[in-house]
């Protein structure tokens, strides 16, 4: 069975790459109903993840764990959207009333807890490490926030040619990363289709 | 023909890579990270504390997968070595494919160990779909669960600064690496030993996962050396067309 899914695996990812290089039509066509698959497996798997959810919080409900009233008050919840989206279909405007209501409000308060927190981080990482990149680091961004900041005698005057100075450092950096990621990114890809990482069929 | 012809080098350098790193094992640089890494799996087998293991929400039908894959090669001799710990260590993503591979990943570490029946599913995670719910299901855990090591590895964006910051609440280890940008730069200021680049790629081979996360090494060396050699000579050729 391991052996199937590895041939499986490694077939796929030959012929969808050889799609992308060769677009003749039979490799395109396979190509696609490839895609089409992993999709509704993709979609499957949310189903699963879902369920998965709910058993790690009924479990903690189960044998009474630290703060498993949350994880009672999020399978309730999960439960009633889930079921009124089946029945009314995600356009109902109670349904877009839960989304505006109650998801983009958390999600917003989150991101203003995320700004205090970063620079909470930024003012500890001169106890944690000092060093000349920490103050480089530092500096750079103290530089963008202040150049991109909106003020009210509105902008400051060379805050253009600041950003256009350090952005070129801040850039050429950044591609460097994204350079190394890509050939990360390639290597990791061809161990999974060569089926050296078989991250899947539990090997 | 260009990514093509890079491809096919890529790929007959790996195999050979692969053969090569069989017979004669290298040596590799020390990356603080990693080392402590080791360091704290050891020591949450011997103190009966857990690790956790947070995978990212690198959707597999992109690039940033690609990550995430990293992130299980990891996660799988991790697991192997920490199976016969008295708390297992638990793995949270914000992908549903990623969590269902993380539960395989953890099931495959245990039977690797003999210690199948040890395995239980619900410690591999899903904790939220989107980023914000991903990282406000993951911070219970950090803080619940008797954690003493956490590793973030995979795609995350700024809601990793949620993460780093209850991890360092809790005075746990935190060893951080991802392909964003953001999350890069946030790791950075948030956590002791920052990997940073194509450093999450390197998790394999040092972690002992086998040759060929050793020749995957060798052959990024390889390529980011031809690629500096290229941007100098086309450089280079800007510069003398310009002078002419």
């Amino acid at each position: 069975m391991r052996v199937l899914a590895t041939v499986l695996a490694m077939a796929a990812g030959l012929i969808v790459l050889l799609g992308y290089f060769y677009p003749i039509e039979p490799l395109l066509q396979l190509r696609f109903l490839f895609t089409y698959w992993a999709m509704i497996f993709a979609a499957m798997a949310v189903l699963i993840g879902i369920y998965n959810l709910v058993a790690v919080h009924m479990e903690k409900i189960r044998t009474r764990q630290k703060n498993a009233a949350y994880g009672g008050v999020l399978v309730l919840s999960l439960i009633i959207t889930f079921g009124y989206g089946l029945v009314f279909g995600p356009d109902d405007v109670l349904m877009r009333g839960a989304m505006d209501a109650i998801i983009v409000p958390v999600e917003a308060s989150l991101m203003a807890i995320l700004a205090v927190t970063l620079i909470y981080a930024s003012i500890r990482l001169f106890r944690r490490r000092v060093d000349v990149m920490s103050v480089l680091f530092l500096i750079a961004a103290i530089f963008f926030l202040i150049a991109m900041m909106p003020t009210p005698f509105g902008p400051i005057p060379g805050d253009q040619a600041l950003l256009q100075f350090i952005g070129m450092f801040s850039r050429g950096g950044a591609r460097g990363l994204l350079l190394g990621i890509a050939l990360g990114t390639l290597l990791t890809g061809l161990r999974v289709i060569f089926g050296v990482d078989r991250p899947y069929g539990g090997n | 023909m260009i990514a093509l012809g890079l491809l096919i080098l890529t790929a007959v350098l790996l195999l050979g890579g692969i053969f090569l790193r069989r017979r004669y094992p290298g040596a590799f640089r020390p990356i603080e990270a990693y080392e402590r890494l080791n360091r704290a799996v050891g020591l949450a087998v011997e103190s009966g504390t857990r690790l956790h293991i947070s995978i990212g929400r690198g959707n597999l039908f992109t690039t940033r997968g690609a990550s995430a894959l990293a992130a299980l090669a990891m996660l799988r001799k991790l697991s192997e070595r920490t199976s016969l710990s008295d708390r297992p260590p638990v793995v949270t993503s914000g992908d549903a494919s990623l969590a269902i591979l993380s539960q395989d990943t953890l099931q495959a570490g245990y039977r690797a160990a003999a210690a199948e029946e040890q395995y239980r599913p619900s410690t591999g995670r899903l904790t939220g779909l989107t980023p914000f719910s991903y990282a406000a299901g993951t911070v219970p855990i950090t803080r619940d669960e008797n954690v003493s090591t956490n590793v973030f590895i995979g795609d995350f964006g700024p809601e990793s600064a949620l993460l780093a910051e209850a991890a360092e609440r809790e005075n746990s280890t935190v060893i951080a690496a991802s392909d964003n940008i953001s999350a890069q730069s946030v790791f950075y200021a948030s956590s002791q030993d920052p990997l940073i680049g194509e450093e999450l790629f390197a998790a394999g081979a040092y972690v002992g996962a086998g040759a060929a996360h050793d020749a995957s090494l060798t052959v990024q060396d390889i390529l980011r050396w031809l690629i500096i050699i290229v941007i100098l000579i086309g450089a280079l050729l800007k510069f003398v067309s310009g002078a002419i």
